[in-house]
């Protein structure tokens, strides 16, 4: 089942929050060097998948494999180790440490050639790099950590709505930089996003998750002309020409 | 005024004790979010520890520091092994209850074991004087005043430039971007504890000379060091120790100038009182960290 080609290979994964299940029975691949991402409204479960695969949360029913490896409930840092970064929601740093600081810890073995790497992706850190992590705009936060994965030099990178709460100029400059980053550093990216449709540019694969379940899985390209996720995902409204009420409409997986 | 610089100078060596103290409570604190009551039963064992040692090895006290402070350091990593880590995630009221259980047991076993009659330790500096001027110092009030300081130094610079403190203060900071950034957080959480429980080894180390070892001794001690926590910020290393010396400084001057008026022993609860003047004027504590606790 396994191609030589798939470097992540989620099955059918159930995680639970106590007594709510917040997924049940997601499935998803990511191909050698691709870019996948995982759209869902607030809820659908997409930051718990990225969770589970981390080894924050343990699932419990499904596996997770990475790189022809089951990895399923290791602890996180093994994961980490394995070259699985995670670049958790709202720009998780340590605040009261330097920029510099920040990076290191990143680097598994106080590689600090990585440095230099990272600072040609984000200049800005250089300028702050003895600046305390806590004094950073939210943008360049969201770079830091993006930096502090970078310096792991992973195989995968999960990235968890990296554009919450920027503005659409960096939310423009982050998702080229995502994509610099696939290509430059041969790394695959696992993108969960709410904003669709950034994601649905950058990515080439697309999974619709609702409420713990994939609902749709396509090609990027067929997803954005999917009427479904035109309406539900990217706003636009065609429902209005036959007098149809929006909250009428059902989805056609429903 | 010869009396008070003396007063002074024995006030600073009670308050690194509970400096070294208060520092452990807000290592703990820091990086748990849990009080560890028993911080004061640690110096206790610490100090029964140095005396053990030191009979142990015909009297060989720098030996049986080195002997103390390794043991400290296996019995906090053990504790968090065997008892902290299955607490993780539960809530904080819950462990804190047990590190006060902790605290019973190890003051009951340390009485099994090793009696509760006071137990001293000879030094090598036991009995010496220093006599400058017109006063005279005993030396291991100024032994317990090198001794914080090298430890403080040495603490400062492990938390500046080594890489495990480096990630201790990570964890403390952001225990979920540690687990992100691939961190071991549990062993580093073992490793404060370690940290921990060997500063109050040192602690029980330089006080046994000063007031001998019995089962009680942390009692006491712990709850005025959590007073001092508190008066430094309970958030800052140095704040700890600023706030032990504080207390340790009060604590002499009432005992000589108002215990004699008020001709009852004020000095005993002076911390206390402290300790409600700084929560009323200044409730964040002398020395605050920049982040407020995030929820």
């Amino acid at each position: 089942m396994l191609e030589s080609s798939t470097l992540l290979s989620v099955q059918n994964i159930e995680t639970y929050y106590g007594p709510v299940s917040a997924v049940c029975g997601v499935s998803l691949v990511v191909e050698q060097g691709a870019i996948v991402t995982v759209l869902g409204a607030n809820g659908a479960g997409k930051t718990t998948v990225l969770k589970t695969i981390a080894g924050l949360m343990f699932p419990a029913k499904g596996m997770v494999h990475f790189e022809g490896e089951n990895i399923t409930g290791i602890e996180p840092d093994k994961i980490v180790r394995l070259g699985i970064a995670h670049v958790p929601e709202g720009r998780e740093v340590f605040p009261l440490l330097s920029t510099e600081e920040n990076l290191r810890l990143g680097s598994l073995n106080n590689q600090l050639s990585r440095l230099d790497v990272v600072y040609e992706y984000f200049p800005i850190l250089q300028k702050h790099r003895k600046l305390s992590a806590g004094f950073l705009s939210g943008g360049q936060q969201q770079m830091l950590a993006i930096g502090r994965a970078l310096m792991q030099t992973p195989r995968l990178i999960m990235f968890d709505e990296p554009s919450l709460g920027l503005s659409p100029k960096l939310v423009h400059e982050i998702s080229e930089i995502i994509t610099r980053i696939n290509t430059e550093q041969s790394v695959s990216i696992l993108l969960v996003e709410q904003n669709a449709k950034m994601a649905l540019q950058v990515a080439q694969y697309g999974y619709i998750l609702e409420q713990g379940r994939v609902v749709m899985e396509n090609t990027c390209e067929r997803l954005s002309a999917s009427t479904d996720v035109k309406e539900f995902y990217l706003g636009m409204k065609e429902a209005g020409v036959r007098g149809q009420r929006r909250w009428k409409r059902r989805k056609t997986w429903r | 005024m010869d009396t008070f610089i003396q007063l002074f100078l024995s006030g600073i060596s009670a308050g690194c004790v509970y400096g070294l103290v208060a520092m452990g409570f807000v290592l703990i604190y820091k990086s748990t979010e849990v009080v560890n009551f028993s911080q004061g039963d640690l110096v206790m064992l610490g100090a029964f520890f140095a005396v053990t040692f030191s009979q142990w090895l015909n009297g060989n006290y720098w030996l049986a520091v080195v002997f103390t402070v390794m043991a400290m350091a296996c019995l906090g990593y053990g504790v968090e092994r065997i008892l902290f880590r299955r607490l993780m995630g539960e809530p904080p009221f819950s462990v804190l209850m047990v590190t006060i259980g902790l605290g019973f047991v190890l003051r009951a076993v340390a009485g099994m074991i090793w009696g509760h009659d006071p137990q001293s330790m000879s030094t090598p500096y036991s009995d010496a004087r220093l006599a400058w001027g017109d006063f005279l110092l005993p030396v291991r009030d100024l032994v317990v005043i090198f001794g914080t300081l090298i430890l403080s130094v040495i603490l400062f610079i492990f938390f500046k430039s080594s890489r495990i403190g480096l990630t201790m203060q990570a964890v403390s900071q952001n225990q979920f971007a540690a687990y992100c950034v691939g961190i071991p957080v549990k062993r580093v959480l073992a490793l404060t504890w370690a940290l921990s429980a060997t500063i109050a080894g040192v602690a029980g180390i330089l006080l046994v000379p000063i007031k001998s070892a019995y089962p009680q001794l942390g009692l006491l001690l712990g709850i005025k060091a959590f007073a001092a926590a508190i008066v430094g910020g309970f958030g800052s290393l140095p704040g700890a120790l600023m706030g032990g010396l504080l207390i340790g400084v009060l604590e002499e001057m009432t005992k000589f100038y108002i215990d004699p008026v008020l001709e009852f022993g004020v000095s005993e609860f002076s911390a206390y009182i402290l300790l409600l003047v700084i929560l009323l004027i200044r409730p964040q504590g002398l020395i605050t960290s920049m982040q407020r606790k995030k929820v």
